[in-house]
């Protein structure tokens, strides 16, 4: 049975290929710095199989985390000078390839469509093929692959390093948001198990007036909204505050209904997402990639649709739940 | 209570622009320390947290390809193709592009779009075509604009579409949480059942804003030194 590990080495080859790409760069001031920490990040990919799977310690990783969180967090790292086509080169380019430059931006959507609906009915000797659940990383894993060959094979860059030196340019430029995904998880356990969700409660049910409904489904979004804010992460917000106010204060106390109240608390957690710098991956990461000036940009666009959202979700839950 | 002083220090951190890394990191091990959780226990959180997280930073796979097509000009030829059709607006382009990517998401397909995929690649490029082919050349001001709406179209589309898909991570959290914790047991269905009137608002609150963008983008282009009380009407 096929899980995503291969495509975790194949990720981690990646960053492993990008370091060593940094390293040899003697226009980077910060070139070694920059290659150990893309080069920690490709092996604790690759070693993180074995955590998963609870063949090999895991405070190793921890270690190897830490590190690197010291080398981009210090400022160890840096990016190297940008070298590729100019635009008017691109402009040429353009004029000489047409329309044939979409087919291998437009593989990557069909191809991830056609393995996430074909990949879970294909079985090998009655076992299916891919781990339940797999099916869509498989398919962005595989239609990567097939859109680079197909690029090269119509493009015919001067070298098969290209789209190394392409990609990596583009992942220097997200630099260490590439890490805060992983590193917020890592709060969000620490927080659970530190009891902050306890916590919060006490705070909670201090300050919320008792038997008022309203207030309580108040407390249960917009905390929702601000643990999300704070961790980045709507995940790890909602043990903390479905524990706090959410299991003991909607459910128990006032009788709600649960899946009603889950679903909707989660999704005002969403509205939390939108507007926090600490969801690198959605907010920083795609700053980055479009060479913003402003990095909050993205935020400032989605912030009056979360306010907006956030009031849609307090009414949403407030009429149906109860 | 102390297991407040996390929270606290991410605060702190922030406003004090300290890089994110180092404040998560300081407030995680500050909170661990409190509770009396032993240092291999919090090495070993932070290994095991970043191994079962590894599928968020999978979006890296599709940068080679990107990174190669733009090289030959993936982008300016995006943009060509829009001049052709002048119907097609920076606003309009990007509310068809929230709504597609909102019901894709809603039936499963969630990696099909994303800010490397789709966004930098094909659908920025196009709405900045639509607003070359209107203004001319654009200030850096509306580039930006442009720019942070292309990302916020993509997540919001996803954010509100995904919920609605039953076998997706948030909601198969919600019920192994509160099955575990709370000994119920919910069905995934249900609850992605309730995340469809969210999902309506958030189209039609996001589509409409988008659409007004257009207006924006025009008073932006043909008033660039109006005062700011106008320029920022519905900012």
């Amino acid at each position: 049975m096929l899980t995503t590990e291969w495509l975790y080495w194949l990720i981690g080859a990646f960053f492993l290929a990008v370091a060593g790409h940094i390293l040899t760069n003697r226009e980077n001031p910060k070139r070694v710095g920059s290659a150990a920490f893309w080069g920690l990040l490709g092996l604790a990919f690759l070693y993180g199989t074995f955590v998963q799977s609870g063949q090999a310690p895991a405070w190793l990783l921890g270690i190897a985390v830490l590190v690197m969180v010291v080398l981009a967090g210090f400022g160890l790292t840096g990016r190297s000078p940008e070298r590729t086509t100019t635009p008017q080169e691109r402009g040429e380019a353009a004029g000489r390839f047409g329309n044939k430059l979409f087919i291998p931006a437009l593989l990557v959507p069909v191809v991830t469509v056609l393995v996430t609906i074909v990949g879970p009915l294909i079985t090998i000797g009655g076992a299916p093929l891919l781990a339940s659940g797999s099916a869509t990383l498989t398919g962005l894993g595989i239609s990567s692959i097939v859109a680079v060959v197909v690029a090269v094979l119509i493009l015919r860059p001067p070298k098969l390093s290209t789209p190394m030196h392409e990609s990596a340019r583009l992942l220097e430029a997200i630099g260490w948001a590439a890490l805060l995904p992983q590193m917020l998880s890592t709060l969000g356990i620490l927080f659970t198990q530190a009891g902050v969700g306890k916590a919060v409660g006490t705070i909670a049910s201090s300050i919320l007036p008792a038997g008022s409904l309203f207030a309580a489904v108040v407390v249960y979004s917009v905390g929702m909204a601000v643990f999300t804010i704070i961790m980045g992460n709507a995940f790890a917000a909602f043990p903390i505050m479905t524990a706090a106010v959410g299991w003991p204060v909607l459910v128990q106390t006032f009788g709600g209904n649960p899946a009603a109240i889950f679903a909707i608390g989660m999704l005002s957690g969403f509205c939390g997402t939108l507007a926090t710098p600490m969801a690198a991956n959605f907010n920083l990461v795609p700053a980055a990639l479009l060479d913003m000036k402003d990095r909050y940009g993205p935020i400032k666009a989605q912030l009056p649709t979360a306010g907006l959202l956030l009031l849609v979700n307090l009414g949403v839950m407030y009429v149906v739940a109860f | 209570m102390y297991a407040l002083i996390g929270v606290a220090l991410v605060i702190v951190g922030f406003a004090l622009r300290i890089n994110p890394l180092l404040v998560v990191t300081v407030s995680g091990i500050a909170t661990a320390a409190i509770a009396g959780i032993g240092p291999v226990e919090i090495l070993n959180a932070f290994g095991t947290g970043f191994a079962g997280s590894r599928s968020v930073t999978t979006f890296v796979i599709v940068l080679p390809v990107i990174g190669l097509i733009e090289r030959y000009g993936l982008q300016e030829q995006a943009k060509r193709l829009i001049a052709k059709l002048d119907t097609l607006t920076t606003g309009r382009i990007l509310a068809a592009y929230m709504a597609i990517r909102q019901v894709t998401a809603a039936v499963g397909l969630n990696s099909v779009g994303g800010h490397a995929q789709t966004v930098r690649p094909l659908v920025y490029p196009m709405a900045e075509g639509a607003a070359l082919q209107r203004y001319g050349q654009l200030p850096e001001k509306m580039t930006e604009k442009i720019k942070g709406h292309a990302a916020g179209a993509d997540n919001i589309g996803v954010f509100f579409g995904e919920d609605i898909f039953v076998a997706i991570g948030s909601i198969l959290l919600i019920t192994s949480f509160v099955d575990t914790t709370y000994h119920l047991t919910l069905e995934p269905l249900a609850i992605a059942l309730w995340a469809i009137p969210t999902g309506v608002a958030a189209l039609v609150i996001h589509g409409t804003r988008l659409l007004l963008l257009d207006r924006q983008l025009n008073r932006m282009a043909f008033l660039p030194d109006s005062p700011k009380g106008l320029a920022r009407v519905d900012d």
